[in-house]
């Protein structure tokens, strides 16, 4: 078993932490991590990935190769689209459909999602606006981390606990709110797309 | 369970397990983490490891070599272009020696992701003639650490342990063993080494170029350089540090095919390179950097052209390397990934919002139709991003100081209205010496120290140059009239339009010191900042 996974934002979205709960949960199940992430200058409001690897066997590269992802986590949809190279044959894409426009020649939406929509396995949603309405738009990663949770191949139970182990320090409060934003994510994931595996 | 570390994390958790007495750095991405770790953990409060930032890496390398001088285990820690600052005491203690421990981790930035240069530290290590240790990944980074001090200790020479970014900021799960003891102190038995006055530094030379056989004998040995041949003898490949990853996730399943030496240690070992280059009909170098062991293979006739790498072409001569570009090198077919579509813009970094360098910069705009666009020299820090558009301010951004002495350079061929924007700690690192210069010899440029609190770029860590920046300036002589606080805000634009207009006239040194904290800032640390001004005035 070998999972190769990119998330992708623009720097301060949040994506660290989702690479932290997917790190944390793989541990706990003794398999092998390897997750490479972008410190420093472009961390100021510009394109951000991770690149996040788990495998039961040993990971040499810290980097995922070009046409290995299985899938592209995103929590911003044109950068989702940067990293489509890296997208294998039967990946998936995983995207907040709320655009974070910073730049003056962000492109239109409509324009951004018939791209995604290209590709036969994708998973559009509006995290933010779902976050919003459970009372705090921070908690978007975990709305698309539910979303994207019955790709991953951990079990629900060790992402859970890795996002209560990553909370803990903070409170009970903040912890079910993860949780219901996890949920909340898988629920609309499922309702909105067949989430068969396809090979 | 394993401990979820950073390269980085991982390094500097294993120079406490062994027995690290004080590290001594000045942040720089990508090396930062391994301070701020140490600086976080319980452990070494509890051991009383040093922690605290030093003003720049000469400083911090200094410090560690006294910290050595006692007998103590110290690590000093940088980015690649701080050891062009440290260098003269890195060329130095190479002849001098040490005496407890010291390791000199410097972090390389292949692909500039966050850097001027992609120099290669290796190159420093050769020059010194000291041992170079190169990691290929986190665990190697936590088990390196022992080796590396025993090493030092043993040759009594520092060691260079070179990182890359994509060690530094790549996590995985690392197994800790058990901590040794720190040093107690003890003072070296003959200190003349130390004093490398002629005579003694001829007979400390004489040492240092005579040992190179015992460094290369013990890389020819150590477990950090093996060679694995293979039957078929095709192909021969020498990975080195982070390169044998990208190597291994290549021919993972087909390794029983290729010869492969693996290099973490240098210089390099003679013997097992010489085998692997009689054993295969061609030889593949793959190398985080500039081509230090490809270019000593090739020899002025290597007619047979048998040394591949980056001056052939076989790997490209710039930039980092990734998987890809290695599974190219090695003739491995990758399919055709899917281009990004057309539609995606780029999204280039930019100062945060509410930042004080932004009205800064809307103030020196204001004032560039009557001063020239070409006037404002810059220098290293978040408001570098002043160079990009929409602001478009500065012209210039060399290295760490560069902004005060090339504005002074320039106005002695005469340029008038020279202006150099500087941060607080880019400043106190490297700037107040260039500040010198220019009461010095009075020269007409206005220097604006951009002072946000905080070593911000890096991730707002302390900055020494809080509370003690106007006093900096008059005790270097710069004059009381000239020598002025702002406040960059919008709702004070207007007028700090009218107080730089009026320095830009004045034909001598004036410094603006423009005050605003950093908005990373926490508010603990604002505080903090707070108290600290406090009590120095």
């Amino acid at each position: 078993m070998k999972t190769n996974i990119i998330l992708s934002g623009v720097g301060g979205q949040g994506i660290l932490t989702i690479a932290a709960v997917l790190d944390t949960a793989a541990l706990s199940e003794n398999l092998f991590v390897k997750q490479s992430e972008v410190h420093g200058m472009s961390q100021r409001g510009g394109a951000v990935q991770c690149h996040v690897r788990i495998s039961d066997k040993e990971i040499f590269s810290d980097l995922i190769p070009e046409g290995k992802a299985d899938l592209i986590l995103s929590v911003e949809p044109m950068e989702l689209l940067r990293y489509i190279p890296f997208l294998n044959k039967y990946g998936w894409l995983v995207t907040d459909s709320h655009p974070f426009i910073n730049t003056d020649n962000y492109p239109e939406k409509n324009d951004l999602f018939e791209q995604i929509k290209k590709h036969p396995n994708h998973v559009i949603i509006n995290a933010t606006e779902i976050a919003k309405k459970l009372g705090n738009s921070k908690v978007a990663n975990m709305v698309l981390l539910g979303a994207a949770s019955s790709i991953i191949p951990l079990s629900e139970r060790s992402l859970l606990e890795a996002i209560k182990k990553l909370f803990q320090h903070k409170s009970e409060k903040i912890i079910s709110l993860n949780y219901e934003a996890f949920f909340e994510g898988k629920k609309i994931a499922k309702e909105t797309t067949d989430l068969a595996p396809r090979n | 369970m394993k401990s979820l570390l950073l390269g980085n994390e991982a390094l500097a958790q294993g120079s406490i397990d062994a027995g690290l007495s004080g590290v001594y750095a000045y942040p720089g991405t990508p090396s930062t983490e391994i301070t701020e770790y140490i600086q976080r953990s319980k452990l070494a409060k509890e051991l009383k490891i040093h922690t605290t930032w030093s003003v720049n890496e000469k400083t911090a390398m200094e410090s560690a070599l006294g910290m050595s001088y006692t007998g103590l285990r110290a690590m000093v820690v940088m980015k690649h272009v701080g050891l062009n600052v440290a260098s003269d005491v890195f060329m130095n203690m190479a002849v001098s020696g040490i005496n407890g421990g010291l390791v000199v981790v410097v972090a390389d930035d292949p692909s500039m992701h966050s850097s001027q240069n992609e120099q290669d530290s290796r190159f420093y290590g050769k020059f010194a003639m000291i041992p170079i240790l190169e990691p290929s990944n986190q665990q190697g980074a936590y088990d390196i650490m022992h080796y590396a001090f025993d090493l030092s200790e043993e040759l009594k020479l520092p060691v260079l342990l070179r990182m890359v970014t994509r060690l530094s900021h790549s996590r995985a799960g690392i197994e800790l063993r058990e901590r040794r003891a720190q040093n107690v102190m003890q003072l070296p038995h003959d200190t003349t080494r130390f004093a490398l006055i002629p005579m003694n530094a001829k007979k400390q030379f004489d040492k240092l170029v005579n040992k190179k056989s015992e460094l290369i004998e013990i890389s020819e040995n150590s477990k950090l350089n093996s060679l694995k041949l293979s039957e078929d003898r095709e192909i021969g490949i020498i990975a080195c540090g982070i390169a044998y990853n990208y190597v291994m996730e290549n021919i993972g399943d087909d390794e029983a095919y290729y010869s492969i030496l693996k290099i973490s240690q240098y210089p390099l070992p003679k013997k097992k390179i010489k085998k692997l280059y009689k054993h295969c009909q061609k030889i593949l170098v793959v190398e985080e950097g500039y081509p230090v062991v490809e270019e000593l293979l090739h020899n002025y006739f290597d007619e047979n052209d048998k040394v591949k790498g980056r001056l052939t072409g076989d790997i490209p001569p710039t930039g980092e390397l990734n998987p890809n570009i290695v599974a190219s090198s090695l003739g491995i077919f990758q399919g055709h990934p899917k281009p990004i579509p057309s539609i995606v813009a780029p999204r280039p970094p930019q100062l945060c919002e509410g930042c004080g360098h932004t009205d800064l910069f809307n103030t020196i705009n204001e004032l560039i139709p009557e001063i020239g666009d070409k006037n404002v020299f810059g220098d290293i820090g978040c408001y570098a991003l002043g160079a990009l558009p929409p602001l478009n301010t500065i012209n210039t951004l060399i290295d760490m100081g560069a902004s005060i002495t090339m504005a002074k350079g320039a106005t002695d061929a005469g340029l008038e209205h020279a202006i150099a924007v500087i941060g607080d700690s880019t400043f106190t690192h490297s700037g107040m010496t260039g500040l010198l210069d220019a009461v010095f010899e009075n020269s007409p440029i206005t220097v604006i120290i951009s002072d946000n609190s905080a070593i911000a770029m890096t991730g707002a860590q302390e900055s020494s140059a809080v509370g003690r920046l106007y006093n900096i300036c008059l005790g270097l002589g710069v004059h009381p009239d000239h020598l002025i606080k702002m406040t960059p805000l919008k709702k004070n634009h207007d007028e700090n339009v009218k107080l730089l207009r009026n320095e830009l006239k004045y034909k001598g040194v004036s410094v603006i010191i423009s005050e605003r904290p950093c908005v990373r800032l926490s508010r603990d640390q604002k505080e903090e900042i707070k108290a600290k001004i406090a009590s120095l005035s």
